[in-house]
């Protein structure tokens, strides 16, 4: 079924079932399949449809939509609203701390964008007024210093390194005292790409921050991921405990349902969204254009 | 965990883990319906002698086209892919293991956009031991191309290896530097085998399709690599890829170090990705 074609395609739907007479309940739950196809090419989760559904197809067996003109419409109506209000509200501030500095901790599968969006952040937050200090605590991945820093010269924002040949969690327990030395009131962590399964790289986290005591520690999460992502959300929040959610790569042509799994699995707001490789790249997170594009519409 | 009778239950449990593993609707739908078609025919009655058969169907459509992969000398390799899927890391992992088998190897340090891209491909090079060509960031990445192949004729390399940038497949302008790059390899290296391979990471939905169609445009893909298969996501959106494109499915990634590289065989792909 292509993108645009789910209104098209239900409202054919409608039509074939119309040509019998009277719709019925049974007819809108037999049009609820199409939606359930649409959800599942956008990558939502098929558990997460499954429940979907079923919560809709309460909604949507209702009289207006029986006897409306155009039930297609209704259908879809009803399959948006209920998908932006499981994506919850707009949330986007970053919960700075009373007493600075805040400290904020981007954590997330390998090559999801962590590196990056800890630059776009940065500058988000310069141009709020305030001072960040980017922190590099990937010692793993073959240049991941070098590409911080180089971020943080092009932005004018400062990178505190011990090299890699310290400990992850020692680097961040030095950053909070860099912090206070020069004056700078946010900390921005950038941690390796790691795997949800993997215990030890898992307990580093558990370690920094348990040494740092983050105000947000921000999942990054790849707006291509697929049936997955909700594994990997589950494991970082409860094992780590994550405060939001940054999406990235929404610059392509992914629908980016897999953004509606992880809110439906944690519950927590998806904060940011990723639009570019460049440091301006970053925008605030809209439930309701997020849920036209998981429909395709 | 299967019912005993194959009834309609039993087919949406088949379903569930077929697009739980990211294979996608209408593949679904088309070995679901290709399952039922063979089961007739085999008269086949328990849910066992069925997930063999599922097995079986995965696995043909996966074998197809899978040629063995012949390198000869010399060969220009050139890796795609979009953004942060894992491309580099992967050069990495090739040039040691064709290294091991005793190729001279020069890698093409083409990627001179994003931010310590070139630092990132230097370091696998020390570490390997092998040659890495480089310009500075923000130069032309055919130009390093370019002086890559003349380094691989004057030194003698056996595999020029170019990394590439990350580039979203709807971003025209990359697709057509991509294309720009084909050409100067067909131009400058008469001779030589020409591989381009699309790396997939496992952890990729449906979009992958798309990723797929839109890079076939630009350069001519010659094989896939599949990373990241040593997480939870099972990559079956390969096998959509495959009953679609036909590609070989040439090398599995299952972690980040140089030897984390795997041939792809269809057989434990299939097993891992059903897990019964
Ligand atoms: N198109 C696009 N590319 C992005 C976006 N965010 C990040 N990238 C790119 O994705 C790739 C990976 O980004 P990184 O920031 O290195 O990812 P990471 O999570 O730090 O990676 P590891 O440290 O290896 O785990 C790079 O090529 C980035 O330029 C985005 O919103 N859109
Ligand atoms: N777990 C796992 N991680 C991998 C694998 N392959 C690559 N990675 C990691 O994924 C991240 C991104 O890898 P890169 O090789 O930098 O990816 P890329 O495609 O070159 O990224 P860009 O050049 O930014 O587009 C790094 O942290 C790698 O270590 C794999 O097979 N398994
Ligand atoms: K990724
Ligand atoms: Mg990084
Ligand atoms: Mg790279």
């Amino acid at each position: 079924m292509a993108f645009e074609s789910l209104a098209s395609k239900l409202q054919e739907t409608f039509k074939k079932l119309r040509s019998k007479g009277k719709l019925t309940e049974k007819d809108v739950k037999e049009a609820m399949k199409d939606v359930k196809i649409a959800l599942l090419e956008a990558d939502v989760n098929y558990k997460v449809v499954k429940d979907f559904i079923n919560k809709v197809n309460e909604k949507a067996v209702g009289q207006e939509v029986l006897e409306s003109l155009t039930p297609g419409q209704q259908v879809i109506k009803i399959v948006h609203n209920e998908l932006v209000e499981l994506m919850g509200k707009t949330n986007t501030h970053i919960n700075f701390a009373s007493k600075p500095p805040t400290v904020i901790m981007f954590v997330g599968l390998q090559g999801s964008g962590k590196t990056t969006t800890c630059g776009k952040l940065a500058a988000n937050i310069k141009k709020q007024g305030k001072r960040p200090l980017l922190v590099a605590a990937d010692v793993y991945r073959p240049a991941a210093i070098k590409q911080l820093q180089v971020l943080g010269q092009n932005l004018d924002v400062p990178v505190f390194t011990m090299g890699n040949n310290i400990n992850p969690v020692d680097i961040c327990k030095n950053s909070i005292n860099e912090a206070g030395r020069i004056g700078s009131d946010v900390i921005i962590i950038d941690t390796a790409g790691r795997l949800h399964i993997d215990d030890e790289m898992m307990n580093e986290l558990k370690e920094i921050k348990e040494a740092v005591k983050p105000h947000e520690v921000l999942l990054v999460v790849d707006a291509m991921t697929g049936q997955d992502a909700v594994n990997v959300a589950q494991n970082f929040n409860e094992q780590i405990g994550i405060d939001g959610l940054i999406l990235t790569k929404l610059d392509g042509d992914t629908r980016g349902g897999a953004a509606l799994s992880i809110r439906a699995v944690t519950g927590k707001p998806i904060k940011f969204v990723g639009t570019g490789e460049k440091m301006d790249a970053l925008e605030p997170f809209h439930p309701d254009r997020l849920a036209s594009r998981i429909l395709g519409m | 965990r299967f019912n005993k009778e194959l009834n309609s239950e039993f087919y949406e449990e088949l379903e569930e883990i077929l697009i739980l593993s990211d294979v996608g609707v209408d593949t679904t739908q088309k070995i679901i319906e290709q399952l039922k078609k063979d089961i007739r025919l085999r008269g086949i009655k328990t849910s066992d002698e069925c997930k063999q058969l599922l097995k079986e169907i995965l696995i043909q459509f996966l074998i197809e086209n899978q040629d063995e992969f012949v390198i000869t000398s010399p060969t220009v390799i050139t890796v795609v892919g979009v953004n942060g899927v894992g491309k580099t890391t992967t050069i990495a992992k090739l040039a040691s293991k064709y290294k091991a088998a005793g190729k001279k190897i020069i890698l093409a340090a083409g990627d001179t956009f994003r931010a310590a891209a070139t630092e990132q491909l230097e370091i696998w090079g020390q570490r390997l031991n092998v040659d890495v060509i480089k310009h500075k960031e923000g130069s032309d990445p055919s130009a390093v191309i370019f002086d890559a192949i003349n380094a691989s004729k004057a030194r003698g390399a056996d595999i020029l290896i170019c990394d590439t940038a990350g580039r979203l497949h709807t971003k025209t302008n990359l697709m057509n530097e991509l294309s720009k790059i084909k050409k100067v390899i067909d131009r400058e290296y008469v001779d030589a085998q020409k591989e381009v391979f699309l790396v997939l990471d496992a952890t990729t939905g449906q979009n992958a399709l798309q990723q797929v169609k839109i890079f076939r445009e630009a350069t001519d893909i010659t094989g896939i690599v599949l990373t990241k298969l040593d997480g939870t996501a099972k990559g079956g959106i390969v096998v959509a890829i495959k009953s679609e494109f036909k590609f070989p499915i040439r090398y599995i990634g299952i972690g980040e170090q140089a030897d984390d590289l795997q041939e792809f065989n269809a057989q434990d792909f299939v097993n891992a990705l059903l897990d019964f």
